[in-house]
């Protein structure tokens, strides 16, 4: 997507004004749809639509041998896949540095013990633990990418159940899990600290969160927050742009403040989903 | 500030034609009728003695010809229209353009009127300086001039009303929602120009003075602010023609004025919430079912 200058001193001077081309103030966000379970065959899942962004995301679960050094922990991987249906930049290898950009930041933002404590996954220490592999797909970007990925991510972890375990035997080396057989009994995760990402893009003077595809274009810089809890678990830098300190520190404020209301809203609607509903993201 | 997050359960149902028959949609690989003397048209083949449908839409018949017309599709051009494009490339002697065709459409340089205005040959320096003229990005309007074989279009701006677009908004829609006028530039009363493109690019901008000394429309004032009543007449008729959009109405001035009447009682960002915008395309449906009724 291009921009010629006249559409971009529009929006510059909507920022300035702080009245945005869809109406919206510098720091508002547009409504976003989400549901959960869509996937059967997945252990939870997600979809995330807000405006043009559309990802979809699935958490397969796997039983591991822990890492060596961390043997009481469980393991969590992120993979994204860039639809070449998104743009048509995505095709062949288009949008694999995306991807991997997208991935290494959740990875970054979910490996504090605080934000997402992965000892919960392990079921016998140095020998057994839950792998849970997270896969993402963009469906469709129409701007503010990591925002709605990690939405969906969080939303897709609430919904995931890890299987109960009855009992573990030692059979000389060889380990056995006894999983339960009953299909209701399994165990949701603690997603309360998982992070959520704010991308805050700076147009002109003035800070925006929620920037829609033609403001990304405008923007000079841009800084993606993850935030648990109140606290910031990763920063990172969305585009080549500078920053000066005290935008850089007005911009973690900004985003800081508006992760926690998003978190909220994302876990009060979360909360208020019947559990069996079936709508699939197709109708 | 607040922040929605709905859940798909939530979702409102767009649609307008609650009352009113609804046409039936036919989807692709659907039995149209027996083929026996009906005319195959577009959007439609012959298999097993059957006539059936290629694409999702709606059937049209002019005699024996039948063809479907797709709800959502990439711009078929006719000579005539107005289109909306942005510039994809400068090449020699002629500018490609994207109009949401399947191919992207050519604007000659010798189909252009040139700073200056007045009609002569164009020479060497002339295609020197087509790139500062209309450059990679920039917004036109212009009309079709011929269509080709293949389905390109090649466009021509030579009428002052035609030339590159200064400040506004962009808004894109199917090419099928936009009705077919006489004019597709509108003054409109609340103060604001729009062009509706056929190819379903739609630009919204503060007026547009013919009066000025025009030159085929190559200036574009990047010093100017839009005062911020126009900014919000602007916002809310970008709102209000996404909302028609959503469920699916026809776009001409009477629709789009009557669908920013009938938002008044939002306010701008108000109208980006899924309940606001069907209220609004509803009302504006009700005021066009009444006006055809009287």
């Amino acid at each position: 997507m291009s921009l010629c200058e006249a559409e971009k001193t529009f929006i510059l001077h909507g920022v300035e004004e702080n009245f945005r081309i869809d109406g919206r103030e510098r720091e508002d966000y547009r409504p976003m749809e989400v549901e959960i379970g869509i996937i059967s065959h997945a252990f939870g899942s997600a979809r995330l639509r807000l405006a043009n962004t559309d990802v979809l995301v699935a958490v397969k679960i796997e039983v591991d041998t822990p890492y060596p050094e961390k043997p009481s922990q469980g393991k969590l991987d992120f993979f994204v896949d860039c639809s070449a249906n998104a743009t048509p930049d995505f095709e062949g290898r288009g949008g694999e540095d995306l991807a991997t950009g997208i991935s290494n930041s959740l990875s970054d933002a979910y490996r504090s013990s605080k934000a997402f404590d992965l000892k919960k996954l392990c079921i016998m220490k140095g020998q057994k633990c839950w792998k849970l592999l997270v896969d993402i797909l963009l469906l469709e970007c129409g701007g503010n990418l990591y925002d709605a990925v990690s939405l969906a991510v969080k939303a897709a972890l609430w919904n995931t159940r890890v299987p109960g375990v009855k009992s573990v035997g030692i059979d000389g080396k060889n380990v056995e899990l006894n999983v339960s057989e009953r299909l209701n009994d399994c165990v949701p995760l603690d997603v309360s600290g998982a992070p959520v990402m704010v991308t805050v893009c700076k147009i002109g003077e003035y800070c925006v969160v929620d920037p829609s595809a033609a403001e990304e274009k405008c923007s000079s810089a841009a800084l993606v927050v993850a935030v648990s809890q109140g606290n910031i678990t990763t920063v990172l830098q969305g585009s080549a742009g500078s920053l000066h300190p005290t935008t850089l520190m007005d911009s973690l404020g900004l985003g800081v403040e508006v992760a926690n209301q998003l978190n909220i809203a994302l876990m009060e609607t979360l909360q208020s989903a019947p559990p069996h509903f079936d709508v699939g993201f197709l109708k | 500030m607040k922040i929605q997050v709905r859940l798909a359960t939530q979702r409102v149902d767009p649609s307008v034609a609650i009352n009113y028959r609804s046409p039936k949609i036919f989807t692709p690989g659907e039995v149209i009728t027996v083929q026996d003397e009906f005319m195959r048209g577009h959007g439609t083949y012959e298999e097993d003695g059957y006539l059936k449908s290629s694409v999702a839409g709606v059937k049209q018949q002019v005699n024996k010809l039948i063809s479907v017309r797709p709800l959502k599709s990439r711009y078929n051009g006719e000579i005539g229209d107005v289109v909306v494009g942005r510039i994809t490339e400068v090449q020699q002697k002629r500018w490609k353009v994207d109009t949401n065709s399947r191919l992207d459409s050519v604007l000659l340089l010798s189909s252009v009127n040139l700073p200056g205005g007045e009609l002569r040959r164009r020479c060497a320096e002339d295609e020197h300086m087509m790139r500062e003229y209309l450059q990679e990005g920039d917004l036109i309007s212009a009309e079709v001039q011929n269509v080709h074989s293949d389905g390109s279009l090649s466009l021509h701006t030579r009428s002052l009303k035609y030339g590159k677009l200064s400040q506004g908004v962009l808004v894109k829609v199917f090419p099928s929602l936009i009705k077919r006028s006489k004019t597709h530039f509108h003054n409109l009363p609340v103060g604001i120009s729009i062009i509706l493109g056929n190819n379903g690019f739609i630009w919204i901008c503060p007026p547009i003075n013919n009066e000025e000394d025009n030159v085929g429309g190559f200036v574009q004032n990047l010093e100017e602010v839009i005062p911020r009543t126009e900014r919000e007449t602007i916002g809310r008729l970008r709102n209000c023609i996404l909302a028609l959009a959503q469920s699916k109405m026809l776009l001409y001035d009477t629709s789009i004025l009557y669908a920013f009447e009938e938002s008044l009682k939002y306010s701008v960002s108000e109208l980006l919430i899924p309940e606001s915008m069907v209220d609004v395309a509803m009302s504006t449906q009700h005021r066009i079912n009444m006006l055809e009724n009287d």
